[in-house]
């Protein structure tokens, strides 16, 4: 038996699109194999299949050497093939040994399992604690529990779906280990991400997918970044140049000791969050998701608005009692997180999509209450050809648009304004590589042209390539904010983990 | 084996627009059955129905007369309930509007000049206004759900129309029927003629003008104006019209205050012509049955003026099927209900599709 799993011309067609098309991929025991490509490329598809969540529409597997048909996830478990989602399926209110016991088959004895679960925790560094209740765990305990359900079904070939999108990069360092070890003990590991310094650094062997199909199979440690980039994209990537200017413009938007209760059971309360953005610089925001990153832009944009009105100034501006419209009108812009729903209208044409952030601040397109078609295709159709947006038809609805595509036309929405203050969060979620480039490239050439720019992102990647200062948000806290130059990844790690929140603490205890 | 309902990936605009005459036909094809179920002659039976209130112009009179507060109110539960404001109770509202213009002959019997038009049908659309405030205030103060509220509101309206007529609006000389006095000239609603007599006289009166005013003024303010523009937006992606700027507590506000203001309109109108008097059951559910138009109108303003055609079409039908085939004008009803029903089965059939999933596939764990 040469190979663990083999894919044969495999072929998943939805409707008319060819999520996969003739993959052929083999998989080694003993293989950490990477699933390169980029967003839509058909990675979750090929996996699911593997999984017997989905089923091909032609072509074969084979596991160990003969031909098999994957029904269920239950069969795949049933193979000795395991897999950890990008989203959790735990119950917070129980304890990790009974959210284990949940996906074990078959009868179970609690006390046997937990000392199980312990035991195998500890082998793989992967330290649990049985009796815990999840809810009151981090992220990373919580993708732990996933790893060790998984683990202990002994499988053959673990499926892990972009594992560090969540991590510190002290726990994506801690998962590496794991993952080595379990390689060296024979077990596969099928490995999706976008990262690519990561798969040259664990992985043995990189499957690189691009439209539904495999484009090249690689050893990426014989590869570089970029190269590994090329085969994703296929094509040159355009290097983003965060050409520095010194520092030194007129703070254009200032935060002062804000302050926001949580609206809800699931969100994060905003602590004293306090920075300046100056003209002439980006400065981003780092942190793991959910630590306060969608309140805090909710906060900026004045979809909620602040118990103070000084809080928050726009040109020196208090601006924190007013609204959204009000701090466009002041010269601010923003993008937001979510496309499809929140930045746009799904069913909407792009050019009543221009009308939606812009009807208070732009003549052309409102008058006296009445919409000015004209005026907003005018921008649309400016707005199209100055961020290369593709589409299919002239004027199509938003959600025509593919993920970048519509990014793209969101961010230039807003940069077509020229606003003095532009504040983003996550650029370029979910983005191909080719309209990220560009969405960097226009942010940090609005910030040279004098204006103050903010990115919320998670992207350590994007943030080095855009920043000029880094600030990190935990749990509702922002650190303060260092310059780029200064930070390594570890620092920004420690402070994702909550270093200031501990100091501002010792601070307070002291006082 | 079990019957899922999938999400399509497209929606096809061609049969959206189809949707409406689908739903027609089924419930004649319905309609049919339940009448050959009944030992009556089906294709006779829908002729007296559907066919026949159509053949002289008194009746297309008559139909103008039940199209008119269907277009009223339906034009602007459309509109309310793209913005997602699910006001249901128009009825109530048309009763509020009826009593609130009352006021004017009852207190004022004497006043004979045309402002007394003018402020009688005022008064109806503010009786309306605030009648439909108040489940708008329940909305935005207490989240109260509108659609529970404005229902059972239209219960009070009705015990208070029913209390007053029977109490201190009672006219003194009308032998204790439940009503008030006759309304008379300037206190009822001016008729137009719009056909010469050549062609067979058709006479309409001013509330058939005022709603097809009121569709056209609505169908301009969604199309071209931003407050429409904020009213859709809302209505489909709550989460962008608030990074909009546009207010979820107005818009509140404002599907209430039109669509019970224009149900309010609807409502005098009627005790102003067809009526003629306050009395209990002043309205045949025509408050219920706009909702059947506002979503065969397909929730378009001019939609809503064809589709009140259709449903007037129906209480008509039911009128003439009660004299020639001796059945219950409650059928009007029936079909009503069916057409609804129909019509909101089309429509979910666009956006869904059934699939059977067998037991042996188990159930996919996509959480992508």
């Amino acid at each position: 038996m040469e190979y663990l799993l083999e894919a044969l011309n495999v072929t998943k067609i939805f409707g008319t699109l060819k999520a996969n098309d003739n993959v052929t991929l083999k998989v080694k025991p003993g293989e950490i194999h990477a699933f390169l490509g980029e967003n839509g490329a058909g990675k979750s598809t090929l996996v699911k299949m593997i999984y017997g969540a989905l089923q091909p529409t032609s072509g074969e597997f084979r596991w160990m050497g003969s031909p098999v048909t994957i029904a269920n996830p239950a069969a795949a478990r049933k193979l000795g093939i395991g897999m950890v989602f990008q989203h959790f399926s735990l119950f917070d209110a129980l304890s990790v040994a009974e959210n284990i016991a949940l996906a074990m088959p078959g009868d179970f004895d609690m006390a046997k399992l937990s000392e199980k679960i312990s035991r195998v925790s500890k082998d793989y560094g992967l330290p649990l604690e049985p009796t815990a209740i999840v809810a009151d765990l981090s992220v990373g305990e919580r993708q732990r529990i996933e790893i060790v359900r998984c683990l202990l079904q002994e499988p053959k070939l673990l499926i892990m779906d972009e594992p560090t999108a969540v991590l510190t990069p002290q726990e994506a360092d801690q998962l590496f280990l794991t993952l080595g070890r379990l390689a060296r003990e024979g077990c596969a590991v099928i490995y999706i991400s976008h990262r690519l310094e990561e798969v040259k650094r664990l992985c043995h062997n990189a499957t690189i997918l691009r439209h539904g199909k495999v484009v090249a199979n690689v050893d990426p440690t014989k590869e570089t970044a970029s190269s590994l980039a090329k085969l994703m994209v296929g094509g040159e990537i355009h290097v983003v140049r965060a050409a520095r200017k010194d520092k030194g413009g007129a703070v254009r938007l200032k935060l002062e000791g804000l302050n926001l209760h949580a609206d809800g059971p699931f969100a994060v309360e905003l602590k004293n969050i306090s920075l300046d953005v100056r003209a002439g610089e980006v400065v981003a925001i780092a942190g793991v998701a959910g630590n306060g990153q969608s309140e805090f832009f909710d906060a900026v944009s004045g979809e909620r608005s602040l118990p103070r009105d000084a809080m928050l100034l726009i040109d020196g501006k208090p601006m924190g009692y007013h609204g959204v419209n009000a701090r466009r009108n002041a010269g601010a812009a923003f993008v937001p997180e979510e496309r499809l729903g929140h930045g746009a209208v799904p069913g909407f044409r792009l050019s009543e999509n221009v009308i939606l952030t812009r009807h208070s601040s732009d003549e052309a397109l409102v008058k006296s209450g009445m919409m000015q078609k004209n005026g907003a295709s005018g921008v649309s159709e400016r707005v199209i050809k100055a961020f290369d947006v593709r589409k299919g038809k002239p004027d199509p609805e938003a959600r025509a648009l593919s993920g970048g595509n519509l990014q793209k036309f969101v961010v230039g929405r807003e940069l077509d304004r020229k606003p003095g203050v532009l504040v983003v969060n996550q650029p370029t979620w979910g983005v191909d590589a080719g309209a990220s480039a560009t969405i960097r490239q226009a942010i940090i050439d609005l910030a040279r042209q004098g204006s103050a720019v903010l990115v919320i992102s998670q992207d350590l990647d994007e943030i080095f390539e855009v920043a000029d200062r880094i600030a990190v948000i935990s749990r509702g806290q922002l650190s303060e904010a260092y310059p780029s130059s200064e930070l390594s990844a570890e620092k920004i790690g420690l402070l994702m983990a909550g270093e200031h929140e501990t100091r501002e603490m010792a601070h307070a205890a002291r006082a | 084996m079990r019957l899922v309902l999938e999400k399509r990936a497209e929606r096809s605009t061609r049969m959206a627009l189809l949707s409406p005459l689908i739903a027609i036909v089924l419930t004649l094809v319905t309609g049919g059955i339940i009448f050959a179920l009944r030992g009556l002659d089906p294709l006779a039976a829908l002729y007296v129905y559907f066919i026949e209130p159509l053949t002289s112009s008194w009746s297309i009179e008559q139909l103008i007369v039940k199209a008119t507060p269907l277009a009223l109110i339906g034009a602007a539960l459309g509109v309310s309930y793209l913005a997602n404001v699910w006001n249901i109770g128009a009825e109530g509202q048309l009763t509020a509007g009826a009593i609130f213009g009352s006021i004017i002959p009852v207190y004022f019997p004497e006043m004979q000049t045309p402002l007394t038009l003018v402020l009688m049908l005022a008064l109806g659309i503010i009786g309306g206004m605030a009648f439909g405030a108040i489940p708008a205030f329940l909305k935005n103060r207490f989240s109260a759900n509108e659609i529970l509220t404005s229902l059972m509101l239209v219960y009070v309206a009705q015990l208070i129309l029913d209390w007053l007529v029977r109490g201190p609006w009672r006219d003194p000389q009308g032998y204790n029927f439940p009503k008030t006095i006759s309304f008379t000239n300037w206190q009822t609603l001016p008729s137009f003629q719009v056909l010469p007599p050549s062609i067979g006289p058709l006479y309409v009166n001013l509330g058939a003008i005022l709603a097809v005013l009121a569709a056209i003024s609505l169908a301009f303010l969604m199309g071209r104006t931003l407050k429409g523009f904020e009213l859709r937006v809302q209505g489909v992606a709550p989460r962008a019209g608030r990074f909009a700027g546009f207010s979820r507590e107005k818009t509140v506000w404002f599907c209430f205050l039109l669509s019970g203001g224009l149900a309010g309109l609807a409502g005098i109108c009627e005790v102003m012509s067809t009526v003629g008097q306050l009395q209990p059951g002043i309205s045949p559910g025509y408050g219920f049955t706009a909702i059947i138009v506002a979503f065969l109108g397909r929730l378009n303003p001019i939609g809503a003026l064809v589709a009140a055609f259709a449903l007037a079409i129906s209480y008509l039908g039911g009128e003439s099927a009660q004299v020639a085939l001796g059945i219950s004008d409650k059928t009007a009803r029936v079909f009503q209900g069916i057409l609804l029903f129909y019509i909101l089965a089309c429509d979910s059939l666009i956006l869904y599709r059934f699939k059977l999933i067998g037991l042996s596939a188990a159930p996919v764990e996509s959480r992508a």
